[in-house]
């Protein structure tokens, strides 16, 4: 399985561990991943503020890259790319005058998009293309006793119709499926499908904490000991402002965030070192040691 | 096709904590989930308390949580949503006091679209006859125009459930709807207003109200359409209007994000200082602080080319 690869900016910015994390995981289960070196941000849903088009103008020219490479997925590991990507496509693969407007921007550069680009996330890919009896033939070290959380990020939820609902309609499912093939359990709880805060943390940030603070301690409360993301913005406001949200709400939190590769990971045998466990905000300590996973 | 109905029963007056209540329905293929609960209460159980009246997805009456997310009860095919002899759950709508079942008070959500002032305020004398349009200005505005006020958008709304003062979905929708009309003369006044605390910048755009808007008025987008009207007339100094122009001017330079530089810019540097300094030094010892010197794309040149091409 071969993907043009986007890894997103904040896979190597504000989580540096996502981005090597992920990359061990394609490798051992198989995902053959080429990276769009020049591609750009997707504009995370703010500079669309500005101007739709010129979203639309910089995705279409990363999906020409794409086409250029002869390859027809691209792959992210962040629910915000992901919903970006999808959105635009929606928009340029639905209207082919639109697509000719926007291919009139990208002409200086000499590319032009068909419209032939899927998108995908690592979570979905896993799931779709991969399969969960591959996934889970190749645990060797399964998560028994973790209770997890997941926590899907709006981006990879909603809306559903860009988002391949119609012919996937189970994909609000997946983390759980994952999470129960690597041997650990789902928690179940409201917080799971809802917003972790973080766009509006540099503008109203006690929201945004509070968003923070009563997804993590609902999950805590249910039973979690951990809690998984295949979102790495949601995992900035999750583990990075757990500790400001905690003092907000006047109790302390301490709940372990792990991006989907980071789980995923340690289930088939990566050490803790290598998916950079130690590079977390609040410490990831209580899960190495349920799991036993060697710490490299 | 039979199914079950689990319903939620409150009666604040009389119950202390909401409990629910399980009911078999029998209903045609093409049954609804209104048709459920109009059967239940006449047939079953008479004091079941809910608010509907057109049954054709007109008049915004019978919004409900429907297996948790908000719906118009007559716009919910039970076959579209449960397969025969699943279990389906009807809650109230949420981020409201319930009167009683499944009836919400929703005065709150009419306060909020009253603030927005969602009435034409032309200015000069009226023109002798009708006011003249283009169609284009018009086609904008029919989107936002859709809405029937059935609170959906509201009800799910994430930063609701965190802070009430949102001005919230369906009135900043509303609030697109007039800015945007060429016949308003209160245009600045608006966005002035629009742009302050608990106004456009506030909305997290999770999409929720995209996704359980029954008429397709998509609020999240109607607000993003303000948010760059307001920039545009010059409504710069807020903080959400900083942080997507740093946003943008980083993404022109370079290509990509680059973290540092946008909470620098986003909040100046001194105040950045004395905000994030904690979070820094808690990412620093985690050897997870992003790059300090950002490096741009080697097609950099193209990037900054397309963004001017589009003028920002």
């Amino acid at each position: 399985m071969r993907y043009a690869f986007w890894p997103g900016c904040v896979s190597r910015g504000g989580c540096p561990e996502l981005y090597p994390a992920a990359l061990a995981v394609a490798e051992k289960v198989g995902l053959d991943l080429v990276e769009l070196d020049q591609a750009t941000c997707t504009g995370a849903g703010v500079i669309g503020e500005r101007s739709e088009e010129l979203v639309d103008a910089l995705n279409a020219r990363t999906f020409a890259m794409a086409e250029q490479l002869g390859l027809d997925t691209i792959m992210t590991i962040c629910s915000t790319c992901q919903g970006v990507m999808s959105s635009v496509n929606y928009r340029l693969r639905e209207n082919p005058a639109y697509r000719e407007k926007i291919n009139g921007h990208l002409r200086d550069e000499g590319l032009s998009y068909k419209g032939t680009v899927r998108v995908t996330h690592m979570m979905w890919a896993l799931v779709e293309e991969l399969g969960l009896e591959k996934l889970a033939n190749l645990v060797t070290h399964p998560l028994r006793g973790v209770k997890v959380a997941p926590f899907y990020g709006c981006y990879i939820l909603r809306p559903r119709y860009v988002l391949g609902f119609d012919e996937h309609p189970h994909r609000r499912e997946y983390l759980e499926r994952i999470i129960e093939v690597l041997g650990a359990e789902a928690v179940d709880y409201s917080g799971k499908w809802r917003c972790c805060g973080f766009p509006i943390m540099t503008i109203n940030e006690s929201n945004g904490l509070r968003m923070v603070a009563n997804h993590t301690l609902e999950a805590k409360q249910k039973g979690a000991h951990v809690l998984v993301t295949p979102c790495p913005l949601c995992h900035l406001n999750l583990d990075e402002f757990q500790p400001r949200a905690a003092g907000q709400a006047g109790r302390p939190i301490n709940l372990p965030v792990l991006h989907l590769p980071q789980l995923i990971g340690a289930a088939i045998g990566f050490n803790a070192k290598v998916l950079g466990l130690r590079r977390h905000i609040v410490s990831t300590e209580p899960f190495i040691q349920m799991t036993g996973i060697p710490r490299g | 096709m039979r199914a079950t109905l689990r319903v939620r029963r409150y009666d604040p007056e009389t119950q202390p904590t909401p409990t629910y209540k399980e009911y078999p329905v029998d209903l045609p293929q093409y049954g609804t989930v209104l048709d459920g609960l109009l059967d239940v209460r006449d047939r079953q159980d008479g004091t079941l308390s809910l608010r509907c009246s057109c049954r054709s997805a007109i008049c915004g009456s019978c919004s409900m949580r429907i297996n948790g997310e908000a719906r118009l009860a007559c716009k919910t095919l039970v076959n579209k949503i449960a397969s025969p002899g699943e279990t389906i759950t009807v809650e109230p709508m949420g981020n409201m006091p319930v009167i009683k079942d499944l009836v919400a008070d929703m005065t709150l959500f009419w306060d909020k679209v009253r603030a927005v002032e969602p009435y034409l305020q032309p200015v000069g004398p009226a023109p002798e006859r009708e006011y003249l349009v283009s169609n284009e200005a018009m086609e904008r505005l029919t989107v936002a125009m859709n809405c029937i006020m059935c609170g959906a958008c509201v009800s799910d709304c994430t930063v609701l459930e965190v802070d009430k003062t949102f001005l919230g979905p369906a009135a900043l929708a509303k609030a697109y709807r007039f800015v945007d009309d060429p016949r308003d003369g209160r245009k600045m006044e608006r966005l002035e207003k629009y742009t302050q605390t608990s106004g456009i910048w506030d909305c997290t755009r999770c999409n929720m109200c995209v996704q359980v808007c029954p008429k397709g008025v998509a609020p999240m987008e109607r607000i993003m359409q303000v948010r760059s009207m307001a920039m545009e007339a010059g409504f710069n100094k807020t903080r959400g209007a900083r942080h997507a122009s740093a946003f943008a001017e980083i993404v022109k330079e370079s290509g990509r994000l680059d973290e540092m530089g946008l909470a620098l810019k986003t909040y100046g540097f001194f105040k950045a200082g004395f905000t994030l300094t904690g979070i820094g030094l808690r990412a620093f010892f985690r050897n997870k602080l992003p790059p300090l010197f950002h490096r741009p794309i080697a097609t950099a040149e193209n990037v900054r080319r397309l963004f001017r091409r589009l003028g920002v």
